[in-house]
């Protein structure tokens, strides 16, 4: 079995028998990261970089450890200044490192796109850790690999979204990826920070976050960046936590088992409160963990090793 | 009579004067000096002329020379991108013979001396250029260029192209003000609030790939206002690049009104839509006023039709392959036009039935040198000989080293289009013949 592209650049169009290979794949692996030795030789001899043109903790280390845990070379290269700035174009910088002879590349950029134009410019395998505001599929892919595992199964599941859907490359991911596996999604956020005409996208949109939350099996919740405040997009924050906040309070309310996922990084008492992100409904630091084994499940995929089953398999010394 | 070029067996077409026939022309001292109706000229005549002087426009069409009012020939300034003579160059291979350059040079075109010199460099070139001065000093809206110094230097008209005049009382006192010298100003029109930090239309397929949107109303609000203007002070406005169905409307209306409001379109906005966008990030595909819907894309060609709409004009916007192959939103917006504007009219509006090809050529001839008030030639004994000598059923394809432009900026590489160029005449001088 093998994946029908050979990188992953968003969820949109990804097929549905690419998106169970990923989240069957998983499994495996996470089954590997319970082990005492947590370490696997698939990727042994291949060399990895991971271009971060934006910051981020998370998802670099996720994606540092995936690749060491899988026994690949790994070289983590993050910077803030764009190449407009650094003087030197992206795909000079790239193909620069491509030179050195590498086999993929995993990138974030602030640019949308960038990982298809890296495509073009590069042999390697091109892995999107989040481009702009365009998509994040692995973390749109674990984010369901972690529904899946709580529920068993995503076709028929309803998650909803609550926040800043439209600057979310996490919302888009999860949108396509749950759609395409038969999830039905919902959206709650602003009328300002909704997406232009996000109903296309063959979904449920609202602003009242009770009327959304009802009948729903997950609370999806995305980080409100505070400089969209600045930028006029919504009043306050104290207001955007009391229409949008997912509190206890609100919690009992609806009344219903919610299962609480936040992709991080969380603005505790904005979004969400502790009571909730540390409550019992929650999952979010299983979704790190999960995000470990969907990366590795890629990371493998995509290097279309041959070796058969990879839980069999230990790295020793 | 001796002439120094014969044009034989083509089809003439003057939409302008109104006359479609086989005819054969001589042209002597930049002069249409004879026609020659089908079969007067005798066989002795062509046998004895030499024959690299004879252009055979056998199953072609010969109009009058067409016409470009929206080009960024970028010199002075940014000479990296386009000159004056690659430009005219360009031009002559798209059937150009006259065209208005826009004033977003370094240093921008709102001073006498910079037009001279851009008219300097346009004596040696391919083309009659006609320059387009600022409305605004530095285009930067605050305080009126020296319109009266620029019209006594040459200038058709006044634009910030790149730039819409945001203010409106500055607006209104640049329409009112031009009224003195019966140029029009040419409206870039597109709110800088509403699009600012905008990448590509604001859609759903904006929504779809994350990038930032400039919405049309940006682009209606702004017609809208500079239309009431128009008609408050009686100026002649230009709307250049119209590509929302709401603009069309607008000017539309503002006609009806008896508002002096004039437009164009550029062929990308009736050729592409913005969905095309996510197929490839394309960085050629992003331009100002950016690719739109298709509801917006056939309000355009329905605003062809009707004649909202009074030309066709490139916006050629010249920007190198180092500027381009960037990511999407690090690249200057913009796209060359001028080598393809005539083949992607015919194949998207004449081919397909929404203009007659007489239309189709008063809208690239009479229709945006009136707009302007340049000379436009008639195809009649007399004349100055400005002629685009082309053949409207044959095919070809855009191929990026055929392209004389000194930038290769076009989404439109690879693409078989209709209706070739086959020679082009400026003042009696071949200017382009197609091999």
């Amino acid at each position: 079995m093998s994946l029908s592209s050979r990188h992953l650049l968003q969820l949109e169009g990804v097929p549905k028998e690419d998106l169970e290979l990923i989240l069957d794949t998983a499994e495996s692996f996470r089954e590997i990261l319970d082990r005492p030795i947590k370490k696997v030789p698939p990727l042994r001899g291949k060399t990895i970089v991971n271009l971060f043109y934006e910051p981020s903790t998370r998802t670099r280390i996720s994606f540092e450890l995936a690749e060491k845990r899988l026994s690949a070379d790994t070289l983590s290269f993050t910077t803030t200044m764009s190449s407009v700035r650094k003087g030197e174009t992206l795909k000079d910088t790239v193909r620069n490192i491509e030179a050195m002879k590498i086999d993929m590349v995993v990138v974030r950029h602030s640019s949308p796109g960038v990982p298809y134009y890296l495509t073009q410019c590069l042999e390697a395998n091109i892995i999107n850790a989040g481009d702009g505001t365009h998509e994040h599929p692995t973390q749109g892919l674990l984010d369901i690999f972690t529904m899946r595992r709580k529920y068993g199964k995503v076709d028929g599941l309803r998650v909803l979204l609550v926040g800043d859907i439209r600057h979310s490359r996490v919302a888009r991911s999860n949108i396509w990826g749950l759609k395409t596996l038969g999830a039905s999604v919902a959206i709650c956020g602003p009328t300002t920070l909704l997406p232009y005409d996000a109903e296309r996208f063959g979904i449920d949109v609202y602003t009242n976050l009770d009327e959304a939350m009802e009948g729903v099996d997950v609370v999806n919740i995305l980080r409100i960046q505070l400089e969209r405040q600045k930028a006029g997009l919504f009043p306050s924050q104290r207001e955007y936590s009391n229409l949008f906040g997912i509190t206890g309070e609100r919690l009992k309310r609806v009344n219903k088992n919610f299962t609480i996922m936040h992709p991080g990084p969380m603005n505790r008492g904005v979004e969400i409160t502790n009571e909730v992100a540390d409550g019992p409904a929650s999952v979010i630091l299983s979704q790190v963990t999960n995000g470990q084994a969907v990366r590795m499940a890629v990371l493998y995929l995509l290097a279309g090793t041959d070796d058969a089953d990879v839980t069999s398999q230990t790295e020793k010394g | 009579m001796q002439f120094d070029l014969l044009i034989i067996n083509g089809l003439l077409m003057d939409p302008g004067f109104g006359f479609t026939k086989k005819a054969d022309i001589g042209i002597k001292d930049g002069l249409i000096a004879r026609i020659f109706d089908k079969g007067r000229m005798t066989k002795r005549v062509i046998d004895k002329f030499p024959a690299e002087n004879i252009i055979d426009a056998d199953g072609a069409v010969v109009s009058p020379g067409l016409i470009d009012i929206h080009v960024h020939l970028r010199e002075p300034g940014h000479e990296n991108e386009e000159t004056v003579l690659t430009g005219s160059q360009a031009a002559a291979a798209g059937g150009i013979t006259s065209l208005c350059c826009m004033p977003n040079t370094h240093p921008a075109i709102d001073n006498q001396e910079t037009v001279k010199f851009v008219t300097l460099l346009a004596e040696k070139s391919d083309c009659r250029v006609y320059c387009v001065g600022a409305i605004t000093k530095n285009r930067e809206g605050k305080e009126l260029a020296e319109i009266g110094d620029l019209v006594k230097a040459g200038v058709v008209a006044v634009s910030d192209d790149g730039n819409y005049v945001q203010n409106p009382e500055m607006m209104r006192r640049a329409l009112e003000y031009a009224k003195m010298f019966d140029i029009p100003v040419i409206s870039h029109a597109e709110d800088e609030y509403l699009a600012a930090g905008g990448i590509m239309n604001e859609s759903f397929a904006s929504t779809r790939l994350g990038i930032p949107g400039r919405p049309a109303v940006a682009e209606e609000i702004a017609i809208i206002r500079d239309i009431k203007l128009a008609g408050l002070t009686g100026g002649r406005l230009h709307i250049a690049h119209v590509s929302t169905e709401g603009g069309v409307e607008a000017i539309r209306r503002g006609k009806a009104e008896g508002v002096k409001v004039t437009a164009e379109a550029a062929p990308h906005h009736f050729m592409l839509t913005d969905d095309l966008i996510g197929e490839r990030f394309d960085t050629n595909l992003r331009v100002n006023p950016p690719l739109r819907t298709e509801a917006d894309r056939q309000a355009i060609i329905e605003g062809l039709i009707d004649g909202t709409i009074d030309c066709i004009a490139s916006d050629h916007a010249p920007h190198t392959e180092e500027e381009k192959d960037v990511e999407f939103d690090q690249a200057p917006p913009g796209m060359i036009g001028l080598e393809t504007t005539l083949a992607l009219s015919i194949t998207g509006l004449a081919d397909k039935g929404y203009l007659t090809l007489s239309d189709l050529v008063r809208k690239m001839t009479s229709n945006p040198a009136a707009i302007v008030g340049i000379p436009c030639n008639s195809l009649r004994e007399g004349e100055m000989a400005d002629l685009t000598i082309f053949d409207p059923e044959a095919r070809w394809t855009v191929k990026k080293d055929k392209l004389r432009s000194k930038s290769k900026n076009t989404p439109f590489i690879g693409w078989k289009l209709k209706g070739r160029v086959l020679a082009t005449v400026m003042n009696g001088r071949v200017t382009y013949r197609s091999k």
